[in-house]
């Protein structure tokens, strides 16, 4: 498999009032062409900022990408230039947002919207960037494209938007689409429906995808690889199949068992993890998930534990070896 | 769960319509949103009555027009044998006692200038139930019991996470010894892992107090896992409504099926065998509902009565009601 992108011990930090916030300490994950790779994780764990980080769409000050590196292409995305990562941005890896309403400008035309990118990024001519857009917005099944070209943002539906997003990010024929929550505003019928055209756009485009959410069962039926985050870290990566069958991180597990099932009746109460997620001023000497987790050793107070491989392709940040139940060694 | 046969609540034919108006001296309604149109349904004492659907579909301004928040346009609501809708304000206020609301935002809903012990003590007082001293001690309890350290009685609302202020809010609601509490999206603005803590909670309450729930959900999930009955609602209508187990095993409406069907399953193998519908377009406007059965728009069964005739809402086995020319 040709890997795509490969991000290396990525940190960034926002100085605040209170502090210095480490809202991504140290994260490293690859993408592999034509792969998705689903990054979970409850808000505040550093999820967004992480590809945010990557295509340097972080707020400076406060926010600032202290170290790492991310391979693209041969090229490192956190040492190119402005105009560098303009070009990148737009046309070889591109972003689907949460909120559609917020990511549009309300005041353009959905076809001036979607045109420019064109005519900046692939030197298209005016009307050939209309028709290629019109293609498009058929592509994701927005019903009379060419009449909805001149329609304006907050005329469409919070589903309908969404596609027309999708659109926008795919007219250049990106190698990864990255989308964050894409699917967490819309109702489930809709969501449905994003999802399947996300996953035949993926099969007919070939393109690699990073999925962000909070939302353990979509990523389910669409990811390839998943990455759990908690505090800034990611402390569980493997297979789909792999973690949801065989979790080896205590967050993962209480995460999985907190999930009542749409297909199965619970008989037994929901399991919950009690407390709340840190915001870190520092670089913890202890494991950031010790306060809430069940199989506490005392070693969990004085050191964080390392990423490391428990299975093939499987690695987890813990501790303690949940298939024995005890310490490692 | 000790649901009883003893209805607590009935709801009958209730329509709650907004109307729209045009002009700004001579003002004249032009049309209406038909948030609710005509649903009818029973709350059992000690039972969890699931209210589903997707946004939109009326459940929020159910909730609220069973509480006398918004006067619903006509129906009845018979609570413990009072029809609430034709109440003066005064006895309407004793009654609001024994029902109470936790809402969806635990941010909104909870005044910043007030401290938790305030907010918590506020509906005793209101009500003349207890003096100062009283509420305090009260507030304590409720705190207790709600899982909050009782110190927390003089801090603000903006020094507590979503899942603490939640709990706030339910301590407040439980404060008159409600028989009905009515949840309007209480877990949807809060994370996985604070989810199951809220979830786990009101079922603890619900045993202890014998409380009746009303739960306003569209996590389909955990609606099932709450919930002993379940009742789906689409476009201002209950299309179908039954015991959990019956409606997540056999769902009959057509709605039911294609909803049951988009809520996603945290079990790849699960997701991999599962076969689903997808709905083509959007949920169609609620002021201009369409004729015959408001579902036929989306409906993959819809025939030439769908768009002539209103499907009776009927029960079509024990318990199981369901709105659908198609179904049975």
């Amino acid at each position: 498999m040709v890997e795509l992108l490969d991000v290396q011990n990525l940190k960034t930090h926002f100085s605040l009032r209170e502090g210095v916030v480490h809202a991504v300490n140290g994260v490293s994950f690859h993408l592999n062409e034509g792969e998705t790779l689903g990054i979970v994780g409850e808000s505040g764990c550093g999820k967004s900022v992480s590809v945010m980080s990557l295509l340097r769409l972080i707020k400076s000050p406060p926010g600032k990408v202290v170290d790492g590196k991310a391979m693209f292409n041969q090229q490192d995305l956190l040492q190119m230039t402005d105009e560098e990562i303009r070009h990148v941005r737009g046309s070889k890896i591109s972003m689907i947002f949460q909120d559609p309403m917020t990511s549009f400008n309300p005041v353009l035309t959905i076809g001036r919207q979607m045109t420019e990118p064109l005519e900046e990024h692939m030197g298209m001519t005016g009307r050939d960037a209309t028709e290629y857009a019109t293609k498009m917005l058929t592509t994701v099944g927005i019903p009379f494209a060419g009449e909805r070209m001149s329609d304006y943002p907050h005329q469409f539906s919070g589903g309908m938007r969404q596609r027309v997003m999708i659109a926008m990010a795919l007219t250049c024929k990106p190698q990864i689409l990255i989308a964050d929550e894409p699917t967490t505003a819309l109702d489930v019928t809709i969501q449905a429906q994003i999802v399947d055209l996300v996953k035949r756009l993926r099969d007919t485009l070939g393109m690699a995808i990073i999925w962000i959410t909070h939302d353990l069962g979509i990523i389910a039926g669409l990811a390839d690889r998943v990455a759990v985050m908690y505090a800034g870290y990611i402390i569980e990566e493997a297979p789909v199949k792999e973690l949801y069958r065989n979790p080896r991180h205590p967050y993962t597990t209480g995460l999985l068992r907190s999930l009542p099932r749409v297909d199965k009746t619970a008989q037994h109460r929901l399991v919950s993890i009690d407390g709340l997620p840190p915001v870190l001023y520092e670089d913890p000497a202890y494991c950031p998930f010790a306060s809430r987790c069940p199989l506490k050793v005392a070693r969990c107070l004085v050191g964080n534990p390392k990423l490391l491989p428990v299975g093939p392709e499987h690695r987890a940040a813990c501790w303690v070896d949940l298939e024995i139940g005890k310490e490692r060694q | 769960m000790t649901a009883s046969n003893e209805v607590l609540l009935h709801v009958e034919k209730l329509v709650k319509h907004f109307p729209i108006m045009r002009g700004i001296i001579f003002q004249k309604q032009i049309g209406a949103v038909h948030a609710v149109d005509g649903v009818s349904f029973d709350i059992h004492r000690g039972e969890t009555l699931g209210l589903v659907g997707e946004s939109g579909c009326g459940k929020t301004t159910t909730g609220r027009a069973i509480l006398q928040l918004q006067k619903p346009t006509s129906g009845q609501v018979v609570f413990e044998g009072v029809n609430l809708v034709s109440l003066e304000k005064q006895e309407l206020r004793k009654m609001r006692a024994k029902m109470q609301m936790i809402f969806q935002d635990p941010y909104a809903s909870l005044n910043p200038r007030m401290t938790i012990g305030e907010i918590i003590g506020e509906p005793l007082r209101l009500h003349g139930l207890a003096d100062r001293k009283g509420s305090n001690e009260r507030v304590v309890e409720l705190l207790e019991l709600v899982g909050l350290n009782p110190s927390y009685a003089n801090r603000y609302p903006h020094e507590f996470s979503g899942g603490q202020r939640q709990r706030v809010g339910v301590a407040r609601s439980l404060s008159l010894n409600p028989s009905l509490i009515v949840c309007d999206e209480p877990i949807s603005a809060l994370d996985v892992s604070i989810q199951a803590q809220v979830v786990n909670l009101l079922e603890d309450l619900q045993q202890q107090f014998n409380l009746t729930y009303l739960f306003i959900a569209h996590d389909l999930s955990m609606v099932r896992h709450i919930s002993t009955r379940v009742a789906v609602m689409y476009l201002g209508w209950i299309v179908e409504l039954a015991s959990r187990e019956e409606l997540y095993n056999h769902p009959l409406h057509p709605y039911t099926q294609a909803l049951l069907s988009a809520v996603p399953i945290p079990d790849p193998v699960a997701e991999e065998q599962r076969k689903r519908i997808i709905l083509e377009g959007d949920v169609p406007s609620p002021v201009n509902p369409p004729s015959g059965c408001r579902f036929r728009t989306r409906c993959s069964l819809a025939a030439t009565i769908c768009t002539e005739q209103i499907p009776e809402y009927r029960e079509i086995s024990s318990g199981h009601f369901v709105a659908c020319h198609m179904a049975g």
